[in-house]
């Protein structure tokens, strides 16, 4: 068996591939975030528990409705972020022209229930989720096998997080929303009906999480605690990336699931601080993150 | 000789005499109360209201949102229990110990967390909080998921016996006084209005020369020693260190008390602390719905209960409560 460093390649490229799927959804849910951010100034602690949601809707489609994967990916973000339009409507909103900390700790009481409500009803075991028939099975590159589903998360996600980022920044949807990002009065001088497209991002943010949440559904277990712990890693990453550019998010995502990878395999004691500690160390050489601006 | 009194030296006057008023009542309550209920329901009250009035003097005067407040209090318990059953420390300076690492931890964490301000401050914290999470379930000496159990509760100055419950009730109660002091007359000190200045307007304190970074890191500091304090006395009471005070859970828990009791008051966190200890206390067999009932307190109160059940008193009865 071949060797770098002394690691067999087979255990190396499995953990980076490991570290990839979980920057896939590092990068997925810190966009959502990101966005959410831009418009709203508001940090969705809800995020973890709307990716749960996603993940727990994918799974009653399939067992309730007979509703499989594919559909899923449609419907469920739909659904989901229909129900952060409702949360914008009904509370966020209420709170714009207070000190942004409220929003934060509005959305961590939601992140509260929803958990809870979940955790009442699932016990907190997770659910299995069959991975689609299409994406079964693997493919033998030779010095690795590549399960398919997994190939499927980083090009998926990947294609998503591009996708946003043209939207974002090369569209003429996506220039309002810049506009309204550095000034909301104006444009809404202008014409633009700024409060509905507030509303529309929020949906679009919460939307993000729950497609994530269905990729995430088959790889790991659907449980009422999936979103909790991993949203804190993904606040790191947001740390780390600076919430300034879209760009930015993504490669910072990817970056930090290949170098967790990465620890796993050379001091695995400190794969589940290493983002952490990057953290620190960002915050004393760049406070503003790496792609980020301080204001 | 009387000079008249200023119109601002005759607020002070009165705002002091109504905290002194309510000072009195909050330490009758705690001395009569272990004769009504249980003595270590008490305890553990008092031990969160301290932990609470320590996460108040952050948000409440310097506007800083920390959520990772339960790194403090539980490092602290960790290192109290630590010396307390391998050291055999007296219990007074196995709580002087742990209240002394949670100083430390204060000071790093504080240094990078004070780089950024806001939504940032608070996502730092709790990072930083997670990391000191998952190194307690890695170390060897916490005792991973059992945590430290059966440390002992000894013997104060090394002479009285802590087994007693009532003994251990004064200690608890002397403890808390002395954090609630600390905490009241730091925010009463010159200190204080220049934390408060940087909490309404920080380029303006640094334009009139406050270094407010270093206001800040101290206010940090100290809020984490006194966590620390309430965190390493709760191991000696209940002779227990374990996950559950460092989860981000109990961060929460520290938000939602004082948010509850009314941030920026001085009584505000301890009933807070007592409301919701109590909650949990009777609706523990209800399982995770204490979760969602806690959830739901955070949405009420930050949709139309902003000022918290002290602040609306305050505000009812308009004094500074």
């Amino acid at each position: 068996m071949t060797e770098i460093f002394g690691v067999p390649t087979q255990a190396l490229f499995g953990q980076l591939l490991i570290g990839l799927i979980n920057g896939s959804f590092y990068a997925l849910l810190s966009l959502g975030l990101a966005v959410i951010f831009g418009l709203l100034n508001i940090i969705n602690f809800t995020h973890g528990a709307q990716y749960m949601l996603g993940a727990f809707v994918a799974y009653l489609l399939l067992t309730k409705l007979g509703i499989g994967y594919w559909w899923s990916l449609l419907i469920v973000p739909i659904v989901v972020g229909a129900t952060g339009v409702v949360i914008e409507r009904l509370m966020l909103s209420k709170l714009y022209k207070l000190d942004h900390l409220y929003g934060l700790l509005l959305t961590f009481g939601l992140a509260l229930i929803i958990q809870g409500l979940f955790r009442n009803e699932f016990g907190s075991s997770g659910q299995p989720y069959q991975i689609p028939e299409q994406l079964q099975g693997g493919f033998n590159l030779g010095f690795m096998f590549l399960p398919k589903y997994r190939g499927w998360i980083i090009v998926a996600s990947l294609a998503v997080c591009l996708a946003t980022w043209f939207v974002i920044e090369r569209t003429k949807l996506g220039a309002y929303l810049r506009a309204a990002t550095e000034n909301p009065q104006l444009v809404q001088a202008f014409g633009v009906n700024v409060p509905r497209m507030i509303t529309l991002t929020y949906g679009f943010g919460v939307g993000l999480a729950a497609l994530a949440g269905v990729m995430a559904a088959p790889v790991y277990q659907v449980s009422p605690q999936m979103g909790a712990d991993l949203i804190i890693v993904v606040f790191a990453v947001v740390v780390i990336g600076g919430m300034g550019s879209i760009l930015g998010s993504i490669v910072t995502g990817f970056g930090l699931g290949l170098i967790e990878g990465l620890t796993k395999v050379f001091y695995p004691e400190a794969s589940s601080t290493v983002i952490f500690i990057i953290m620190a160390i960002v915050l004393l050489v760049r406070p503003a993150g790496l792609f980020g601006t301080q204001k | 000789m009387n000079a008249p009194l200023s119109a601002a030296e005759r607020r002070r006057a009165e705002t002091t005499r109504v905290h002194r008023i309510a000072f009195f009542v909050m330490l009758a309550v705690l001395v009569l109360a272990p004769l009504v209920v249980y003595p270590v329901f008490m305890m553990k009250v008092m031990c969160f209201a301290l932990f609470a009035c320590a996460f108040n003097l952050l948000i409440g005067f310097g506007g800083l949102l920390s959520f990772g407040h339960a790194m403090f209090l539980g490092s602290a318990g960790y290192a109290a229990a630590h010396a307390a059953k391998v050291w055999g420390l007296t219990p007074e300076l196995a709580i002087l110990f742990g209240t002394a690492c949670a100083g430390v931890l204060g000071y790093v964490a504080g240094l990078l967390a004070i780089r950024r301000q806001g939504i940032y401050f608070a996502m730092i914290t709790l990072a930083l909080a997670q990391m000191v999470y998952f190194f307690s379930l890695q170390a060897n000496f916490t005792g991973g998921e059992d945590g430290i159990q059966g440390v002992p509760r000894g013997h104060l100055f090394g002479v009285i016996d802590l087994g007693n419950v009532y003994a251990m009730y004064a200690v608890v109660l002397v403890i808390f006084l002395i954090g609630f002091g600390i905490v009241y007359r730091a925010i009463h000190s010159p200190f204080g209005q220049v934390l408060k200045a940087i909490r309404e307007n920080e380029p303006r304190a640094t334009s009139l020369g406050y270094d407010t970074d270093k206001f800040k890191h101290l206010a940090f500091v100290l809020s984490a020693t006194l966590a620390g304090l309430a965190g390493a006395t709760k191991s000696i009471v209940f002779q227990l260190a374990s996950l559950t005070d460092v989860h981000w859970s109990m961060s929460g828990e520290v938000v939602l008390m004082t948010l509850l009791g009314g941030m920026g008051t001085v009584f505000g966190p301890v009933v807070g602390a007592a409301v919701i200890i109590s909650m949990q206390n009777y609706l523990a067999q209800l399982g995770a719905w204490v979760t969602i009932v806690q959830g739901v307190i955070f949405v009420v109160c930050v949709l139309a209960f902003r000022r918290g059940i002290v602040g609306e008193i305050g505000h009812w009865l308009k004094k500074p409560l």
